[in-house]
């Protein structure tokens, strides 16, 4: 059936930057705001898309090369994920090792990028990302271990194949548990209140803002696209979990999922919204919180 | 019955004095509720082993028990007349400042719970199931806590705190065995003590020695073993002497019955060497501490609590050499008991003189008008170490003698070296005390607080009782004595 | 059934790690509080469909005991010393999260090796019981404040109490009964006891308690 996973992976790929405009504009309404337009990111993609970057001379051709692979680390990664549990468009034996990689490859070349314009700014927001990549990977990684533990499987979409009523009634509390960290770690890696404020600007409170702030025209094109499959990917490893194989036909699925995933950035606006940003001394505290949920749930697959 | 009425007087009797404000009648309270105590405990001694009536499977007295509950009777006897004086002695020193602060004087809340350490210590002793017994235990630590509190100092406030929480974790683990136990007895939460000692063969081995090792653990923190002995020199140096003295005296023991039950139990399971082991390593730990800890103490209190657990540390290995040596330890048990409360009594009444705890600032106690406290705190002295005619030197021979000729060395080594260098760091502090000097006459200071001879004749008393038993040990004593040691696994 | 009580244990031992790491001290005594009261919900959920008054009663006194009249007794205590926060526990907060997590680790392992008549209803809630047990232990030696030792000595009998549960079948409602009044009775005098320290010291610091040592400098009095 390729024909549906194709068209999965096409929806996916197009529809995630709305998300980021679902977000903004629950943020705006609790503002008192308009807000802006739904497809902003759109606008904004292909504006830049028209554009031409600068490269400082103090950049190698690492810089360059940099929003390029990450975005390609990350639709590789978007390719292994199921979409309302259906198959994904590539799955083979054991791809979670390799659908972790590619996320943490799509950081890794974000953070050596801020490294190389050998400015101390994207150096300190650069060393504050991997720090908290530190707590947030392994929880990440022991969650999705958890589930595929319960599933029996260490593919990617055949964890989430199961039919969530079976999940949930032989593993209920060890869902919650990975609810949780999976949550946590989501926010952490989109670089969400309250890890990171995405709308600031000031120096000293940015983390991830950092890392992207030198690159313009096509390169900030693809960082902003590589985020917002990211928030994708990661939203839909969350919702996945409530979601059985085929419970009705594939279109109803499908809008279903849509439908949640649109939900979900609308609970993160709303999180953003209600919560303060927490100290950066106490993220890796927020982080540990999750790297414990998920080592308790991986426990709990033990029986 | 009586064993209920055991309990229960001192128990009414110590609420009744919380509420009874004048000092004179509490105190005749406290001296009639011991004597009575005495009286009935004596009572039991004839008739207990036809004991039979109403709870008789929770409460009663075994061979062990008895003993248990003559040496605790005889010791509160004693406290309670030297109490009476010492509280009357004291009453200028009005407790630290603080006069009755709070719903109750300081004075009534000792007088109270002084009646209720009693009864809760009855308690103890009299019970038979094994979750009772826990009861019991962690009641005499929230019964005593308040007693060390008297004087309410910042010392003696940090003291308690201590106490209560090193004792309340210790206790806490020992409940967590008592379950364990209830396990190994295959699931079944029957602890009634004789019933355990009869399944004994089919419970399960590794839960069993899971239970024993907790048990052992959480009362040895209560005994004051080493190295789980960290609240007992702080709380025998800040707390008034008698309540010192009944610490040393009567609640180290009741917590040794609790690990003594532990062992019956055990015993009869076959685990019987596997638990000796325990003993012997504790024991010595404990020695080996106390040895260390005396050559340098600068608070006479706390020598004589570091004495303690040297003692309850020969009392473990005792268990530990089994055999004769069970016996032997019975025998140091009584009379620790009785030398030690003597030599805490004493040193209340250094105390009342010289008003400091300090060793440098106590000299010549055998000259001029402390003759007499001189005279007791060596003799004290001497007897706690062992010489001969002591109750104390017999145990600790009969002690080593099994040692020996069961194939200890090492351990009787080390032993002795750590008894020897007991013996020397106690002899150097008290030798300095008594001699020379009297520095409170040298100072001009006449305010002689020891009032009377009450305060002098309760160690004097219990003194002459260590070296009769030393010399001459009657036969009922001995009868009694060799059943206990028996049933724990003696010859 | 097994369910519920699979619930039940998972909530107990998130409510360790909670108290572990929150630096307000009404929130860990309110946190030991409800867990107290959870497990003592365990004995009604075992035997629901036939519960005679009997088997109520134990639990019922259980559960008002350790979820009301102990925070009741520690809040009040709390508002003497009047102090809001807690001091850093030895190693920081993160530190705290990560040995509740090795715990219970541990606590699982032990459990999973042990056979014969401990086979208990539930696995995870035994090593949950043992967690909570050292958890508790853990909070004693880590934390400063008195009221946190007396919030740590709670959750260990928490934990005793449920492997209690766990692992027997039947208990005598007078034992239950007794114990029960032995720990009220000692928390009720170990707040008299702080109430006393934070007078006495104007703090509840148990890191300051330290006067009474052995080896002292020469010259300082006792």
């Amino acid at each position: 059936m390729m024909k549906t996973e194709i068209a999965q992976f096409a929806l996916s790929l197009i529809i995630s930057p709305f998300l980021f405009g679902v977000v903004n504009r629950t943020k705006a309404i609790f503002a008192g705001r308009r807000g802006a337009p739904f497809l902003q990111l759109y606008y904004d993609i292909f504006k830049l898309l028209k554009k031409s970057a600068v490269y400082s001379t103090t950049t190698t051709p690492v810089f360059i090369a940099a929003p390029i692979i990450s975005l390609g680390a990350v639709i590789v990664a978007l390719s292994l994920v199921p979409f309302a549990g259906y198959r994904s468009l590539v799955s083979f034996e054991n791809d979670l090792i390799l659908f972790i990689y590619m996320l943490a490859l799509s950081r890794f070349f974000i953070v050596i990028a801020a490294l190389d314009t050998g400015s101390s700014f994207e150096g300190m927001g650069a060393s504050r990302e991997v720090q908290f990549a530190v707590f947030a990977e392994p929880a990440l990684f022991l969650s999705l271990v958890a589930l595929a533990r319960a599933a029996g499987q260490m593919s990617v979409s055949d964890i989430f194949s199961r039919s969530a009523f079976s999940l949930w009634s032989s593993y209920g509390p060890m869902v919650f548990l990975v609810l949780g960290a999976f949550f946590i770690v989501f926010l952490a890696e989109n670089s969400r209140i309250p890890v990171d404020d995405p709308n600031t600007h000031l120096e000293l409170t940015m983390i991830h803002e950092v890392m992207v702030l030198d690159h313009g025209g096509i390169d900030l094109a693809y960082t902003l696209y590589a985020a917002a499959i990211k928030f994708w990917l990661l939203g839909s490893l969350l919702i996945g979990v409530f979601f059985g194989p085929q419970t009705f036909g594939w279109g109803i699925d499908c809008v279903i999922f849509v439908v949640s995933m649109v939900v979900l950035a609308c609970i993160v606006g709303i999180v953003e919204s209600t919560f303060a940003r927490l100290r950066l001394l106490k993220v890796p505290h927020f982080l540990i919180v999750a790297l414990a949920l998920s080592v308790v749930a991986v426990i709990l697959t033990l029986r | 019955m009586i064993t209920i009425l055991l309990i229960v007087v001192p128990f009414f009797s110590g609420v009744v004095s919380f509420f009874i404000k004048d000092d004179r009648p509490r105190r005749a309270l406290i001296a009639v509720c011991s004597i009575v105590h005495l009286i009935m405990a004596i009572a039991v001694f004839n008739f207990y082993n036809k004991t039979q009536g109403p709870l008789a499977e929770w409460f009663g007295f075994d061979d062990i028990g008895i003993i248990f509950l003559l040496i605790t009777s005889v010791l509160f006897s004693g406290a309670s007349f030297y109490g009476i004086r010492y509280l009357s002695d004291e009453e200028k020193y009005a407790h630290g400042g603080v006069k009755g602060r709070g719903l109750f004087s300081p004075e009534a809340v000792f007088g109270g719970c002084f009646q209720i350490f009693l009864s809760t210590m009855t308690m103890v002793i009299a019970s038979r199931h094994l979750a009772i017994f826990w009861v019991g235990i962690e009641a005499t630590t929230l019964a005593s806590a308040p007693l060390i509190y008297f004087h309410r100092t910042k010392m003696s406030l940090e003291a308690t705190w201590k106490y209560l929480l090193i004792c309340s974790v210790g206790i806490a683990v020992a409940l967590l065995g008592i379950f364990v136990l209830a396990v190994a007895n295959n699931n079944r939460a029957d602890l009634f003590l004789a019933r355990l000692i009869e399944n004994a063969n089919c419970m399960n081995k590794l839960w069993l020695k899971a239970a024993f090792l907790l048990l052992f653990v959480g009362y040895a923190t209560k005994m004051g073993l080493a190295p789980f002995h960290a609240w007992l020199p702080d709380a025998h140096s800040e707390a008034p002497s008698v309540v010192s003295a009944l610490f040393s005296g009567a609640l180290l023991n009741c917590a040794f019955l609790g690990i003594l039950r532990a062992y019956q139990i055990c015993a009869a399971a076959g685990l019987g060497p596997y638990c000796r082991e325990v003993f012997t390593v504790f024991g010595l730990l404990s020695v080996i501490f106390a040895a260390i800890f005396i050559l340098r103490q600068g608070d006479y209190k706390r020598m004589l609590a570091y004495s303690s657990v040297e003692h309850m540390g020969i009392m473990s290995l005792g268990i530990g050499f089994g055999g004769i040596a069970v016996f032997g330890a019975l025998v140091n048990m009584l009379g620790h008991s009785l030398v030690k409360a003597g030599l805490f009594f004493s040193a209340g009444n250094i105390l009342s003189y010289f008003r400091t705890k300090r060793i440098e600032d106590v000299q010549g106690l055998m000259s001029g008008k402390t003759r007499r406290l001189g005279v007791l705190w060596m003799l004290g002295f001497l007897l706690i170490t062992g010489t001969p005619p002591s109750a104390i030197f017999f145990g600790k021979l009969i002690i080593l003698r099994q040692a020996l000729s069961a194939g200890f060395y090492a351990v009787s080594i080390i032993f002795l070296a750590a008894l020897v260098i007991i013996f020397i760091g106690m002899a150097r502090i008290v030798i300095f005390m008594t001699q020379g000097e009297n520095t409170c006459q040298a100072r001009g200071d006449d305010s002689y607080n020891v009032k009377g001879l009450t305060r002098l004749c309760v160690p004097a008393v219990f003194f002459a009782i260590a070296i009769i038993l030393g010399l001459y040990f009657p036969d009922w004593l001995t009868g009694i004595l060799e059943s206990a040691s028996r049933s724990l696994g003696g010859p | 059934m097994g369910h519920w009580l699979d619930f039940i244990g998972v909530t107990v031992l998130l409510m360790n790690l909670m108290a572990l790491s929150s630096s307000r001290i009404k929130s860990c005594v309110r946190i030991v509080a409800a867990q107290g009261a959870l497990i003592g919900c365990i004995p009604v959920i075992k035997y629901f469909p036939c519960v005679a008054p009997v088997t109520v009663i134990f639990p019922l006194t259980n559960i008002i005991l350790k979820g009301v009249v102990f925070p009741w007794l520690l809040l009040r205590a709390l508002r003497a010393a009047n102090i809001r926060k807690e001091v850093e526990p030895i190693g920081g907060y993160p530190f705290s999260l990560l040995m509740g997590v090795a715990i219970f680790v541990l606590s699982y392992w032990v459990i999973s090796r042990v056979s014969g008549p401990g086979q208990p209803a539930s696995v995870l809630n035994a090593a949950v019981s043992f967690a909570t047990f050292f958890t508790g232990a853990y909070i004693i030696v880590s934390r400063m404040k008195a009221i946190t030792q007396v919030i740590g000595y709670l959750m260990l009998e928490n934990g005793i109490y449920l492997f209690g549960l766990v692992y027997l079948k039947e208990q005598s409602l007078l034992v239950e009964m007794s114990i029960l009044l032995d720990i009220f009775v000692a928390v009720f005098v170990m707040g008299i006891a702080i109430f006393h320290i934070s007078r006495e010291f104007d703090h509840i610091d148990t890191e300051k308690l330290s006067q009474l040592k052995d080896i002292m400098a020469t010259g300082q009095d006792l």
